[in-house]
């Protein structure tokens, strides 16, 4: 028997009729059609299905639908703004820190936690916030560069509309540094990935 | 892909209505925490209940409250939130490491720390599918006759795999469980029993509510060393809490040591006394003497894919770095 849960995703309320022994991942995959979120193994081994619930990393594939409820999900999907990536997706990109791809949704929801409590991580602190995370394509060392180098060009953004609007912004820290830090046809960016493909 | 079966979800407002719900439901229902335990063994189909109760919206499971006394840390606290408290920090740095090295991040932001008491033991032939474990004809523990591990055996050797379980025992905690019958308390150290198919003296119907800890004393010392193949995410294959208090720097007033993963419950070591009281923690002897009592009372089995004899020859290394640490350690105090 299907019954309707009000989740509240990337800012969105989007009620789901769903079955009510579903979790979270099924809600979001089946009922919703946000397959960003991926289903790997399905019991806690691997990271895939990570989303953010109330801003913390959590198993979207062991966590109850009705766990979610009424608290805020943050997906894949909500990462990225209109025309611009978030700049940890740029940073992948950049680094070729995404090989088959299938981890970097749930790598990229650690690392924007992280980023989001700690600014300017160490490489030991950015290794184990993605600790929980599996990369079967065993490309880790791009993985860690490319959460180094979003921090740099957050922090370099911030320290730029810092001083050029004061701040004034009223958006997420976040979101107001990703459009200052995107400069994706930037001669430097560009020579970088043309490097890297 | 691992599908559940159907439930249905609970979640009462308050413990007398979650324990109403447990005692009116009998066998059909199942308390839920976290359920990083229990959702992956309901898709392997090692549980099925048909009901759930959610317990992680319970004010009366959440907070640490500190005494003049004791620490008491509701159990539906999660085991990231014990890691990182301060409390648990300063007074038991080895709890802070055990909770905090707990599977990965998110499995830590999820589970808590009655639901790693009540964790479920591990071995090779249970935690598999439905599917793997028909194959192979079930398990002495699940559906099945046969224990896969012994072969002759018929008492269940899964292996309790909890982190902070060993290290409350080094530590005097206590238990607090309650059930619509009425509440009691019972010493982690009697906690557990030894057997593998249902290894804690916890009843069907009865929660886990707090687990409380007695402040630490002067000299305090605490260590916990975890063996395992990956830095995160595995189950301990073995695992050594150590306390010790000192006099002084290092004489030896009291120590306990408890090793687990091994078995179906954590095995406190016996006969510390003569070897380690009033002699330095750092004399060669006093090492080799616990390390060597350690050997002699631990004797693995393949309850896991790893060789049983590597395990046993790690235990007596695990334990000299936990007396290791001990001698190291900065004395912590309330």
């Amino acid at each position: 028997m299907h019954e309707i849960v009000t989740l509240v995703v990337n800012r969105d309320v989007r009620p789901v009729g769903v079955p009510s022994h579903y979790t979270l991942l099924e809600a979001l995959r089946y009922g919703l059609g946000l397959t960003g979120t991926k289903q790997g193994c399905d019991k806690g081994d691997c990271g895939a299905c990570t989303v953010l619930l109330d801003g913390e990393p959590v198993l979207s594939c062991l966590t109850p639908v009705w766990e979610a409820e009424g608290r805020e999900v943050r997906t894949v999907e909500g990462l990225a703004g209109p025309g611009r990536l978030h700049p940890l997706q740029d940073a992948f990109d950049v680094c070729g820190a995404a090989q088959c791809g299938f981890c970097t949704p749930g790598i990229l929801m650690s690392a924007v936690a992280l980023l989001e409590r700690n600014p300017n991580p160490t490489r030991q602190e950015i290794r184990e916030a993605l600790a929980g995370n599996l990369c079967r394509c065993t490309g880790y060392t791009k993985i860690l560069d490319a959460v180094e180098l979003a921090a740099a060009r957050i922090a370099e953004a911030a320290g730029a509309s810092g001083s050029a609007s004061a701040g004034g912004q009223g958006g997420r820290p976040g979101e107001a540094v990703a459009a200052g830090a995107r400069a994706p046809e930037g001669p430097d960016t560009a020579g970088e990935r043309e490097g890297g493909a | 892909m691992l599908r559940l079966a159907p439930f249905r979800y609970h979640r009462p407002r308050t413990l007398d209505e979650a324990l109403g719900l447990l005692a009116e439901k009998g066998g059909e229902a199942l308390p839920i925490a976290g359920g990083t335990d229990l959702l992956p063994n309901m898709k392997h189909r090692l549980v099925a209940p048909a009901e759930l109760v959610a317990l992680k919206q319970l004010a009366e499971l959440r907070g640490v409250d500190e005494s003049d006394v004791a620490l008491s840390i509701g159990a539906c606290e999660t085991l990231s939130s014990v890691a990182r408290d301060p409390r648990v920090r300063q007074y038991f740095p080895s709890l802070a490491r055990a909770a905090g090295s707990v599977a990965g991040p998110q499995l830590r932001n999820m589970g808590t720390l009655g639901g790693n008491l009540c964790l479920d033991t591990r071995c090779t032939y249970y935690n598999q599918t439905y599917f793997w474990r028909k194959a192979l004809g079930f398990c002495l523990k699940k559906d099945g006759q046969v224990c896969h591990v012994t072969r002759v055996g018929k008492k269940c050797v899964a292996a309790h795999s909890a982190d902070t379980p060993p290290v409350l025992m080094t530590l005097g905690a206590t238990v607090e469980l309650a059930s619509a019958a009425g509440r009691r308390t019972v010493p982690v150290t009697e906690f557990f029993v030894a057997d593998g198919v249902a290894n804690t003296v916890r009843r069907p119907g009865e929660l886990v509510t707090r687990i409380t800890i007695p402040l630490p004393g002067p000299g305090l010392r605490t260590s916990y060393q975890k063996l395992r193949q990956r830095n995160a995410i595995d189950f301990p294959l073995l695992s050594v809490a150590a306390a010790a208090e000192l006099e002084g720097d290092d004489v030896v007033r009291d120590l306990r040591v408890v090793v687990s993963a091994l078995g179906s419950r954590p095995r406190v070591l016996t006969g510390l006394e003569r070897i380690a009281v009033g002699r330095r923690i750092t004399d060669e002897d006093v090492i080799e003497g616990v390390a060597e009592r350690a050997f002699q009372q631990c004797h693995p089995l393949a309850n896991i894919t790893v060789d049983p004899d590597w395990r046993r020859a790690m235990v007596p290394v695990y334990v000299r770095r936990a007396l290791a640490e001990l001698a190291g350690a900065a004395a912590v105090a309330a």
